[in-house]
């Protein structure tokens, strides 16, 4: 008895003791690359750095103001598109296919998206798209990053979809609602806090995505608002300017990932509040 | 079998007429024949599985949400078979309302709760609304309780409050039939009693037929009471006389406790 005892005990303190270690090198890793980046690029972010295009090769000063606006209407555009796609795709796995022929095929289909490398998404969108029109442009690559945005949104809407109780979906119908309204006035309105996680995690993911832009939206010097013109983006600037011999271009860069780390922490952070306070209420 | 409560002259609101009911290839329920009076309390009592909820779930043709699961025979509903293909299932809800075993309320206000499901077959008025929502809350003995809070969220209620913030939402789009399956399984002694009271006022404007594991409280709350055992009917009377002198051996040992 006492030997047992003893010997789960040193089993319970290994298993700790191995369980701080495994977290000790995970949260090394993340802090690492953290403090080079904040390191390296907070002293980029200067306002210039907000307010200046990216400048010529070689030369001083300069920013990323057309990059962070150009991700800016890039990622808009994809999250104004695939929010709407991604939920009603969701509800309709969840509440009406169901076990359909065509809910099946479209449950496979997301989930071979969802792994789908991003530079396969890129050229898929480039032959489509890019090709036929003869140009990049900015839209073209809202298009690539929506077919990665989609698949996750719908996941997440059916995913939280499944989980509401079967005895709320049943009371809604003993009232006689129809269909529909059981399925967005009382069901997604019972996972909203999940769902609205399940987008803003899509638009994090998107948010660094390079390979797809590298095909379609590909970069622009200039600054511009037009999404029918090669559009600079931070991933691909960051991509350009941090594999360049030039110091400026190379520390504009280190600012460039600084950024976008903060914007998808914060996002993280954002899908956090939002799903806790909404699934109380 | 002319025992029908319809041929002694009371009115039925709801006339089942050998009702068999599937489970895939189960049979759930076994030509079940029988009146649900009008106005008066029907409780169905049974062992787990015998077909109560089942018969329960008929009435406002709840199964038709799970394939695979049929019911053939007659229920006669203000002169139609609610069986038939083409019956409006929303309309037929709509005055057959449910309350389930948990507490179920929609995630918005305790306000909207209710006025949610009137405002999907009348359209009324700011003040009318206001109006119906104090109603169906004071039928549910609510009202005292909530009129501060209208405006919170339903979920933050106790679970005795929830269950009759669904008695009031049901009462709300004001059916001519409750069904209650189980209503207060959940809740504690003191929420029971307040649900019982309620039947017990709401049957003067409300057929109900309740389903229930507690034979006091069948004893109590309903006039008439239908003993089920594997799918059948085995016994369907009077509630005092049912509990005083069942007819049937089955039925007395089951109220008495020695089965079940």
């Amino acid at each position: 008895m006492d030997a047992r005892y003893q010997r789960r005990k040193f089993v319970n303190g290994l298993s700790t003791a191995l369980s701080g270690l495994a977290v000790t090198i995970g949260v090394a890793g993340l802090v690492w690359i953290l403090a080079t980046l904040f390191i390296k690029g907070l002293p980029a972010m200067n306002w210039a750095f907000f307010t200046e295009s990216t400048p010529a090769p070689g030369s001083e000063g300069g920013g990323m103001a057309n990059a962070i606006v150009g991700s800016l209407l890039i990622v808009g555009l994809t999250t104004v598109v695939s929010t709407p796609i991604g939920i009603l795709a969701g509800i309709y796995l969840a509440e009406f296919g169901d076990r359909s022929k065509v809910a099946s095929v479209t449950r496979f289909v997301t989930d071979i998206m969802l792994s789908a490398p991003s530079i396969v998404i890129g050229l898929f969108v480039y032959a489509l798209f890019v090709t036929t029109t003869k140009h990049f442009s900015g839209w073209t690559g809202s298009v690539a990053l929506s077919l990665i945005a989609v698949p996750v949104v719908v996941r997440t809407t059916e995913n939280m979809l499944k989980l509401v109780p079967g005895s709320l979906r049943e009371a809604a119908f003993a009232l006689g609602m129809p269909r529909w309204r059981v399925s967005l006035d009382v069901c997604l309105r019972a996972v909203q806090g999940g769902v609205i996680t399940g987008v803003l995690l899509a638009v994090a993911r998107i948010a660094g995505e390079t390979a797809p832009l590298l095909f379609t939206a590909l970069n622009n010097q200039f600054f511009t608002w037009n999404m029918n013109e090669p559009m600079a983006n931070l991933p691909v600037t960051i991509f350009n300017f941090a594999m360049s011999p030039y110091e400026n271009w190379q520390n504009l860069a280190w600012g460039a990932s600084a950024l976008i780390a903060i914007l998808v922490l914060l996002l993280n952070v954002l899908a956090r509040v939002v799903f806790q306070s909404r699934s109380k209420s | 079998m002319s025992e029908f409560l319809s041929d002694q002259g009371i009115n039925a609101a709801l006339k089942v007429r050998n009702l068999d009911f599937y489970y895939g290839d189960f049979k759930g329920l076994k030509s079940v024949s029988m009146d649900i009076a009008e106005k008066k309390v029907t409780a169905f009592i049974g062992p787990s599985g015998c077909g109560k909820s089942t018969l329960l779930r008929t009435f406002n043709r709840m199964y038709d949400l799970y394939p695979g699961q049929r019911a053939e025979g007659e229920i006669i509903f203000h002169g139609s078979n609610t069986l038939d293909k083409g019956y409006d299932l929303n309309l037929l809800r709509a005055r057959v309302g449910m309350v389930f075993q948990k507490p179920t309320p929609f995630p918005m206000s305790i306000y909207e709760n209710i006025a949610f499901g009137v405002r999907l077959y009348e359209n009324l008025s700011r003040a009318d609304m206001d109006n119906r929502v104090q109603w169906a809350l004071e039928q549910a003995a609510l009202w005292t309780e909530v009129k501060d809070k209208l405006h919170q969220s339903g979920l933050s209620l106790s679970g005795g409050q929830q269950q009759r913030l669904c008695i009031a939402r049901g009462v709300a789009v004001k059916p001519d039939v409750l069904l209650l399956d189980e209503p207060t399984s959940a809740l504690d002694p003191i929420s029971t009693a307040k649900i019982e009271e309620l039947v017990f006022e709401l049957k003067s404007t409300y057929t109900i037929a309740i389903v229930t594991h507690n034979m006091q409280q069948a004893a109590r709350v309903s006039d008439y009471t239908a003993y089920m055992y594997l799918g059948e009917l085995m016994e369907f009377g009077v509630t005092d006389e049912l509990f005083m002198k069942p007819k049937r051996k089955e039925t007395e040992d089951y109220i008495t406790g020695r089965f079940g």
